[in-house]
Parts: C-alpha cells; structure tokens; sequence
C-alpha cells in the first residue's frame, strides 16, 4: 500500500479535478472529458507498450486511430445494396489482383536469390499491377460514388453491432503494424520515428479520398450506437422516474404543480444527455480496466523482462537468443492493435467518422506529451498522463482566459492588446502543453509516476 | 507548332511550378540537414520555426506598409526579410540556451532531442497562432507577372500561355544565391570548414581546437537565415498559414532525407526531386497528348497518373521507398 502512495494519491487529485469540473461547469461537461481521458488512456497504454517496454518510437499513431475508426464505419453501417449492384464486382476484382499481386511477389522473393534483376523486376510488378487495378477499378469506383451521393455514395458496412468494431479496429491496426514494422522497423530511431509519421500520412490521405470505401471527406454520420438515444430516454416512464427520485429535494420546493413539470422536464433532459454519457463511461472503463490487467500481467512475466532487456542493451540481448527483430514487431503490432481499439471507441462515441479531423497534432503528438509526462514505462503513468493531459488540453481555455483577466485586472476592456490575448485564448493550449512536455523532460524526465521495477 | 505548344504546356504547368516548390522545399531540407548534422537530431520544429520566421517578416511588411515604404515592383517583404531574419535568430538561439544546450552537454540520445523538439514545436506553434492568429494571410504587394499567359499568347501567337509570377523568379533567384553563397561559406571559409570537421568526427574537432559554442552559434545563425527566406519565399509565392507551415514539414524531412540527411547539397537536390516527382505524378496529361499525338490517337481520360489529392502521398512514398533501399539517401557522399 505504501509504495502505491504517490499512484493513489496521482490518481485521487485527477477524480477531484473531474468531480470539481462536474459541480463548477456542468455534469455533461465533466463527463465528456472523462470520457475522452478513458480513450486517451487506452492510447497511451499502446504507445507506452511500444515506447515505455521496448523503446520503439512510433509517431504514426494518428494513422491506427483513423483505422480503427474507419473499423467502425465497416462494422456497423448497413451495406448499400445499391452500390454494391453497381461497383462491387468491380472492387472484389481489384482486391483480387492485390492479392495475386502480393502472392507473386512473395513467390518472386522466396525463389529467387536478391538480384538487382529481382528488384527490378518486383518494381515493374508493383507499378504495373497498381496501374492495372487502377484502370479496372475505375468503372466501379465512379458507380459507387454515383449512388445517391448526398447520402451514401459509399459500399457501407457489415451492419453489424458497433461494439465489434472495437476488434476488428484492433485487427485491422495491427494488419497495418505488421506491415510498416516488417518495412520500417530495421531503421535507426529518429528515421523510424518520421518514417512512421509519413506513413500514417498516407493512411489518412487513402482514407480521406477513397469515397467508395469512407465516403471521405463527405463523413460518416449517424452511427449505430451501444448506448440508448437521448429522446428515446426522454419518454421512457422508469427514466423519468430515476430523475424524479434524484431530484426529489429540488422538485418538493417548487408548489405550483406546472411549474413542477417544466422543471422535471429539463431535468430529464439534461438527465438523458448525462445518462448517455455514463453508459459510455462503463464501457470505456471495462475496456481500460482489461487492458490495463493485460498489460500488467505482461510487464511482469518473463516476457516483460526479455522486452526491458532488449530495450536497455539491444546487443545484449540478441547475444543471449532473444530474436530482437521478432520481438520488436510483436510489440509494434500489439501496441498499434490497442491504438486502433482506442480510434473505434472514439468513432463509437462521437457517432460520427470525419476523416478530415485526423491531424498529427491531436492524434500523435499529443498522446506522445500524454506519455511523457505521464511516466513511460509504467502502464499506471500512461494512463494518468492521459487523464492530465486532456483534462489540461480542454481547461486550458479557461484557465488562461482566468489568467489574462487577472493579470489585466487593471486595464480597460477595450484595450487593444487584452481584446488580442482574449481572442486568442484557444491557443494558449498549444503552449501549455508545449512548456508541460519541456519542464516535464527537463526536471522529470521519466514522468509524474516513474517506472518501477519490482523484481518478485 | 503542336510540338511548341506542348512545351510550353509542360513549362507552364510543371517545370516552372515544380521549380519554384522545389526551391521552397530545398532551403528548408538545407535547415534540417544542418541541424541534423551539427546538432545531431531530427528537428520536428522545422515547419514551425519557418512560420515563426514568415510571421515576423509580415509583421514588418505591415509596418513598412504603414510608414510607406516601398520597392516598386518588387514586393515589399524583400526589405522585411533581414528584419524577419534577425528576429528569427534570436528567437532560434533563446531556445537554444533555455531548452537545446542542456541536452547537448548531457549528451543525450537522438530520440530525446526529437522530443525535446516536439515540445519546442507546441510553443512555437501556440506563439506564432498568439500573435498573429491561425488566419490565412497574403503580404504580396507589387507587380504580380512578369510575362502574362494571354500577352505571351499574342506574342508568340501560340495556342499555350506562358505565365511567370514575380514570385516565382524572386524564389528560385534568391534560391541560386543564397545558396551558393552557403556552399561557398561551408567548403571555402575556415568556419565552414571547421563546421564540417565538427560535423564529422565532434571529438577529433574539439581536439584540434574548434569552439563548439561558436559552431552551434554560426549554425542557428545559418538555420535563421535559410527558415526566415525559405518561409517568406513560400507565403509569397501562395500565403502565410501557421497549419499550412507545420504540414510542409513532412515534404521538406522527405526531401532532406532523399538527398541524404547530414549532407547539404543531397538535400538541396531532394527538395527538387521531392516537388518534380509530386507534381509530375499529379498531372493530368490529356492536353499534352493532344498537342503530341495525332487525332486519331487522342486519350479518352484524363492521363493522370494519380489524382491530385495524393499529392503528399507522392513524396511520402517516395521516402519509404529510399529509406528502404537506401537509407542514406540518394546523394550518399560525405557528410556535410
């Protein structure tokens, strides 16, 4: 209990600083943020997997999380039978050729020794296949896209429950892991590190444009959720009932009956927003919860420590027999997998999948900051970092407008330089989080809660 | 004719575009070849440290807008520029003393710098979008063409028009200049020189009695130099927006380290391999077929190789593809 004081005393101050959000700003407000700390967490806790056991730097998390979105959209849309009359021979053709055509090069690599020939000749393969499959596609493509496309315009999905798609998310991350870790992960670190970040560039532009498959920056709206609908709620009688029981106090003080009424009524509606938000809550929380066992039990097996040795003395370990190259993209592939679960929960959550949303600065460098600061290394830091990173990231604004107007208490409003800093509070979050990261790698640098090694 | 015509449709829509980007791209893979060489790290504030160094040439733009001051035809940010400069270098070496310099003297790992840097990239970001805001802005003033595409066609009696914006010929001569002046300083001058011994072999370099501080000096000092130009060359040649800036920092890594990162004229080079390839992939040749083939053999599409849309994937693609077969980049050779 006594070495877990600073994780509990850590964690305590962060619900204190939600809970002081919930009585302050509003409930809903509060729990949004919790929210988006829980999906925060859970990419912390893939990046922390990759950076914090075996020191793989990995910038291209944007490009996972998109994946996992776009898992979403796959998994729970219903499929446009229309669309799919129209191109979706022509698609499963194109898939088809992709296939042969990876087929052939893995037959090319495994029966001929390397060769300038052989490159050659595999280039001429790719570029030609990709030619081939652009003009067979190219019909499909345009029928898609013409079926009804302020709607649709799109395959649609499996139209199945969306909470699958938190899996097939995981899958579809970690499909791409393997390959950018079978491409990239011989590079030296800071080469790995922007080569990963201009891939996942090339994942969100496929995604952007590919309409057929995402309708791209038209988004996806209206999702399937695993959470009831707000006005559903809001005329169901045991619903109504819960608020009123909740509220008892308050309702007994209003006497005209009407009034009464009204007033239940907006609390019912705020009511249904909040309750939404807690289903979300729960699930979020069960997701973290598993990982985070997962993730323990990982750390301490022998597995854990063969990853901490090949991080700290690569050399080393390949001389005593550990297959570095493997292991390295094991855990590429389970940190990105957890990254992608993390995109499908937010897709999920927001109802909506805008791939014109995805920027590096949101989706990778933030959780980055989030994992330093928080302590690479230990799964328990990952997760506050998350928490107090994008409590900080969205009280920033508030914060700082409090700020300006203290320190220009004395200074009239229509000042020119205070009506400036005013307008441009939403930016002080760049700098909050920028300063954060420096002074925390400056006079922290293993984070709030630094990694333990406790050797049982 | 036809022939005539084609080539100036490829001059005007490729060559003299891809010429100007080109240059854009490869005065910033100079900075972060640089960097990387001297200071030894990947430095993310790239595209950041640009806008900062635009933002400050705007400002005085604005101020010489104000007070009058004008070059004619020429835009005003020209005068600007040294002032831009000058603040950009004493932004770059505050920096330095309150975040690099600790890390220099503990000798810390690469990937620790690449943080550091990141850290410095949200400042930088959040200063620049304080001052100015994250609004698109355009500070061109002067005379826009210098030969109009319908003047050229009454001219020539071509078909095709040339058009040659200013901004294009201010960029890619300011280009030439700068940075023969750099290659100049860095193989004939003895700072160049002992910067390129630094670069090298450190230990041997302060073994013979080389300054580091005045090294990693001179070094932010050229690093202002090539941000603040390559910056203000890119706003006026399209225009100023912080976002815009941070995201051509990934064409201007992939260019540094297709010319092979640590060696400044690969990565002059690359930035021209960088914007050929993109917008050489990108175009859509049906007019050019038209003028070359006869009639009958006329293409039906567009005769784009990709659409333009995948632009940055071009170059992205591109990187992969060197650092895969040859992660030393293309222009191997010596470093720095």
């Amino acid at each position: 209990m006594r070495k877990n004081l600073n994780v509990i005393a850590a964690y305590s101050i962060m619900m204190v600083l939600i809970l002081l959000v919930g009585i302050f700003q509003s409930w809903n407000i509060a729990l949004s943020i919790f929210n988006l700390c829980l999906i925060s967490a859970v990419m912390t806790m893939g990046a922390n997997i990759q950076w914090g056991y075996a020191g793989l730097i990995n910038f291209g998390i944007m490009g996972y999380t998109a994946l996992g979105g776009l898992a979403a959209v796959l998994i729970s849309v219903d499929p446009v039978q229309e669309a799919w009359r129209a191109g979706g021979f022509d698609i499963l053709m194109a898939l088809w050729l992709i296939v042969v055509m990876v087929l052939v090069i893995r037959f090319i690599l495994k029966r001929f020794e390397k060769s300038k020939i052989r490159t050659y000749s595999i280039a001429a393969i790719i570029i030609s296949g990709i030619l081939l499959i652009r003009f067979s596609a190219e019909p499909g493509i345009e029928a898609i896209e013409a079926v009804d496309p302020a709607k649709t315009g799109f395959l649609g999905g499996f139209g199945l429950p969306i909470v699958f798609s938190w899996i097939v998310g995981a899958l579809f991350a970690g499909g791409l892991a393997f390959i950018v870790g079978k491409v990239a992960l011989g590079l030296r670190a800071d080469y790995l590190a922007i080569a990963t970040l201009l891939i996942s560039e090339i994942v969100i532009a496929i995604i952007k444009h590919e309409d057929w498959l995402t309708r791209g920056v038209k988004n996806v709206i209206g999702l399937k959720r695993p959470a009831p609908y707000e006005v559903d709620l809001q005329t169901t009688d045991w619903f109504i009932k819960l608020v009123e029981k909740f509220n008892s106090g308050k309702l007994s003080v209003i006497e005209n009956l009407a009034d009464r009424q009204a007033a239940l009524n907006q609390l019912v509606i705020e009511g249904s927003s909040v309750f939404v938000k807690l289903c979300y809550s729960g699930l979020f929380l069960v997701v973290v919860i598993i990982l985070l066992i997962l993730t323990q039990k990982a750390l301490y097996s022998p597995w854990g420590r063969m990853m901490r040795a090949i991080r700290d003395n690569e050399e080393a370990a390949n001389a005593m027999g550990k297959n570095v190259v493997k292991q390295h993209l094991l855990i590429f592939i389970l940190g990105s997998a957890i990254v992608g679960i993390a995109g499908a929960m937010l897709v999920t959550q927001d109802g909506l999948f805008t791939p014109g949303s995805y920027r590096p600065m949101r989706y990778t460098f933030l959780i980055w900051v989030m994992v330093i600061v928080g302590g690479s290394g230990n799964n328990f830091g990952a997760i506050l970092g998350g928490f107090v990173v994008w409590f900080l990231w969205i009280e920033a604004a508030p914060i700082s407008l409090f700020l300006i107007n203290f320190f220009t208490a004395g200074i009239p409003e229509t000042n020119a330089l205070k009506a400036h800093l005013i307008e441009s509070v939403p930016y002080f979050r760049f700098l909050l989080m920028g300063l954060g990261l420096l002074f925390i790698m400056r006079y922290r640098p293993k984070g709030i809660l630094p990694e333990k090694i406790e050797i049982k | 004719m036809d022939f005539v015509n084609a080539i100036i449709l490829l001059l005007n829509y490729i060559f003299i575009p891809a010429l100007t980007y080109g240059s854009q791209l490869a005065l910033g893979a100079i900075f972060v070849t640089l960097i990387y060489g001297i200071l030894r790290f990947a430095n993310f504030a790239t595209g950041d440290m640009m806008s900062f160094g635009t933002m400050a040439t705007i400002l005085f733009t604005w101020y010489f807008q104000s007070l009058g001051v004008s070059l004619g035809v020429l835009p005003t940010a020209l005068l600007a520029i040294p002032f831009g400069i000058i603040f950009m270098i004493l932004y770059m070496l505050l920096i330095d003393k309150f975040v690099f310099k600790y890390y220099r003297h503990q000798k810390s790992p690469p990937v620790q710098f690449a943080m550091v840097s990141i850290g410095v990239m949200f400042v930088t970001q959040a200063v620049v979008r304080i001052i100015i805001g994250p609004a698109d802005r355009r500070f061109f003033d002067g005379e826009k063409f210098i030969i109009k595409a319908r003047e050229f066609k009454e001219m020539t009696g071509l078909n095709e028009g040339l058009a040659l914006k200013s901004t294009q010929v201010i960029t890619i001569f300011v280009t030439i200049v700068l940075v023969s002046l750099l290659f100049w300083f860095l193989n004939r001058t003895k700072t160049g020189k002992s910067m390129k011994a630094y670069s090298d072999n450190e230990d041997l370099a302060l073994l013979s009695g080389i300054d580091p501080k005045k090294i990693v000096l001179v070094t932010w000092v050229i690093a202002g130099i090539l941000a603040t130009i390559g910056g203000a060359l890119y706003g006026l040649d399209k225009s100023f927006k912080p976002f815009t800036y941070f995201n051509n920092m990934l064409p201007i890594f992939a260019a540094a380290i297709v010319g092979g990162i640590g060696n400044p004229f690969g990565a002059f080079l690359g930035g021209y391999v960088i914007a050929f390839s993109e917008i050489l992939l990108t175009y859509a040749y049906k007019k050019f077929f038209m003028y070359v083939l006869p009639a009958s053999m006329e293409p039906e599409g567009l005769v784009q190789l990709l659409s333009t849309d995948y632009k940055f994937a071009v170059s992205f693609s591109i990187l992969v593809i060197v650092l895969l077969y040859r992660p030393s980049g293309i222009f191997k050779g010596k470093v720095l």
